[in-house]
């Protein structure tokens, strides 16, 4: 295929042989340091349980991209309680974080930390600190929870900043004594800020409710998943047609109430002269 | 100059002070950022908040790294106007000063590996792994690629520069171990290691040295007695033969890229061959050949 041609210029291809081995080795000696640097960040984008973002922080991927580690809203915190990881740290480098049972958020009405954000790795568009969805509180321990216990603690109910929405004390049957009731906080996620006061102020050594980022705490639905009773809200009546009741096999005499259980059926008209003993209807 | 130290004739002819003019310049202009910074946090005075990727100043004037704001860029985030106006401030700075002034001036890395070269230069370490002064920018190009790979500003995670700059105004655990190893890397293993050959900060700020206003210049190179003062203390010595030595008729200022404005030429220099001046003070006298003169020339 090469015809016998005198050789080109030496000097020149052995320029060219000296920058393509030059080329190939700079990209395989920093490709090698890029590929351990790339490995880190990939590990970095996992947030420890422990640490807790400022409000209005963009997803964990996105933040890392959005964050420049300026430490501004370490700055304008008032109450001091934001910091920036070290190295050491499991908290991507130089980041800004909370641990909530050392020092939860305030909850600022004016949000100054993202206010102060240059980047919008904290976003501008949170103007309610209610709205905020730092992460999500999780009753984690029902062993050791004072109210599962039967007590009524309820501090977490209590200190909560967004009280009988972000938790809410639920009664239920205590069966330990048959006779008392047990006050269950639920935390609900559509109005928990993730502030973390609850995990702060529970009085146990060790928080049986703890704030942990959303993407850990919550769980998801199927996106196929339909509640029934909600698409029927939606429809305005039965999707079903027809819409037939539900057929009870229930003992002669009760009848059955969505909500209130078993009870006497309607009585039927007291028949004139028998006692009304008699006439077979429960009382 | 066997035994000598680098500088010694330019002291016995200018004085000591005169000598280490720039040196000490320096040294005010990176210890005052580093003290404006911290004055805040440690005296209550908050005249900066923030740390070198972007800072805010009395409340008004905001400065935002260029490097750090292109890899974010890069992750797909659009950040907020006030982070573009600050880099906008810090790249016309930049364009004006040197682009590379920014390793001289203000990074406070500078100071650990000025000591390291001090330290190298008095015990007399020579050699050491060689490794192209071009691998910054392959660095460079690595972080940029990370960047957009990733979607996180994955070399913030290494970065020895704010790492440093960061720890010192945010409390820096277990940074200064990094800090250590840059050390280490200037004094044994590599001369100029990090600034001359690894940092990809450096390495973005050449690019704006390309086309900056303010360079240091060979104005009276006639007056050389090629002592090689100059050479044995530049931290990158391959900028200045072509403006010192007429290379290729190259005028008097030094153009390279690479060259971080420190200064550090003038102080040891005992005819006083350089100056600082503007890129376009080139003219070529007659120790250059007539035929290729002026500016374009020397671009290149």
């Amino acid at each position: 295929m090469e015809t016998e041609k005198p050789r080109k210029a030496p000097a020149a291809a052995q320029a060219r042989r000296q920058f393509l081995l030059e080329s190939a080795r700079m990209a395989c000696g920093v490709g090698l340091l890029g590929i351990g640097v790339g490995l880190y960040a990939k590990q970095a984008k996992a947030l420890p349980p422990l640490a807790i973002r400022p409000p209005g922080a963009l997803k964990e991927g996105d933040f890392l991209g959005a964050c420049v580690r300026c430490g501004l809203c370490v700055r304008d915190c008032p109450y001091d309680i934001l910091s920036l990881a070290t190295p050491d740290e499991p908290v991507a480098t130089g980041t800004p974080y909370f641990v909530a049972r050392q020092l939860p958020c305030e909850m600022c009405e004016d949000i100054p930390c993202v206010k102060a954000c240059p980047t919008g790795a904290l976003d501008h568009s949170l103007k309610d600190i209610n709205k905020s969805k730092m992460g999500l509180a999780v009753l984690v321990d029902q062993e050791n929870c004072l109210n599962f216990l039967g007590l009524r603690c309820d501090i977490c109910y209590r200190v909560c900043p967004v009280i009988d929405k972000a938790i809410t004390l639920e009664q239920q049957l205590n069966a330990r004594t048959g006779k008392h009731a047990l006050f269950i906080p639920v935390v609900h996620s559509d109005a928990c800020t993730g502030c973390g006061k609850c995990e702060k102020a529970c009085p146990l050594p060790v928080a049986a409710i703890k704030v942990y980022p959303t993407e850990l705490a919550k769980g998801e639905p199927g996106k196929h998943y339909r509640l029934g009773w909600v698409e029927q809200q939606k429809a305005g009546g039965s999707l079903v047609a027809p819409d037939v009741p539900h057929q009870y096999n229930l003992p002669e005499g009760m009848r059955y109430e969505p909500g209130k259980g078993l009870m006497p059926s309607e009585a039927p008209p007291a028949q004139p002269g028998v006692p009304k003993a008699l006439q077979g209807g429960k009382l | 100059m066997s035994g000598a130290r680098i500088g010694a004739e330019a002291v016995a002819a200018k004085g000591w002070l005169v000598a280490h003019k720039w040196l000490l310049l320096r040294r005010a202009s990176q210890l005052g950022i580093l003290t404006l910074f911290l004055l805040g946090p440690l005296a209550g005075i908050w005249i900066v908040k923030g740390n070198l990727t972007f800072s805010y100043t009395l409340d008004i004037l905001p400065l935002t790294d260029p490097f750090v704001l292109l890899q974010s860029l890069l992750t797909r985030h659009l950040p907020e106007t006030k982070a573009f106006v600050g880099a906008a401030i810090v790249l016309g700075f930049y364009l004006l000063v040197g682009g590379r002034a920014f390793c001289a001036w203000v990074c406070p890395v500078n100071m650990v590996t000025d000591a390291a070269a001090w330290l190298r230069q008095r015990l007399g370490i020579k050699g050491g792994a060689h490794v192209s002064r071009k691998t910054r920018y392959w660095i460079l190009a690595m972080t940029m690629v990370l960047a957009a790979a990733t979607g996180t500003l994955a070399w913030e995670l290494v970065n020895p520069v704010s790492m440093l700059h960061r720890g010192l105004i945010f409390g820096i655990g277990t940074a200064w171990a990094v800090i250590l190893a840059i050390f280490l890397l200037e004094l044994f293993v590599m001369q100029d290691g990090w600034c001359g050959r690894l940092c990809p900060m450096g390495a973005f700020y050449s690019l704006i040295g390309k086309v900056s206003l303010v360079r240091a210049a060979a104005v009276s190179r006639a007056a050389c007695n090629d002592c090689m003062d100059c050479f044995a203390v530049c931290p990158e010595p391959q900028v200045i033969r072509p403006a010192l030595k007429g290379v290729n008729g190259a005028g008097p200022v030094i153009l390279a890229a690479n060259c971080t404005n420190c200064g550090r030429c003038i102080d040891v220099c005992s005819k006083d061959v350089f100056a600082f001046g503007t890129r376009f003070g080139n003219r070529v006298e007659r120790i250059s050949p007539p035929a290729k003169s002026m500016a374009p020339a020397a671009c290149r």
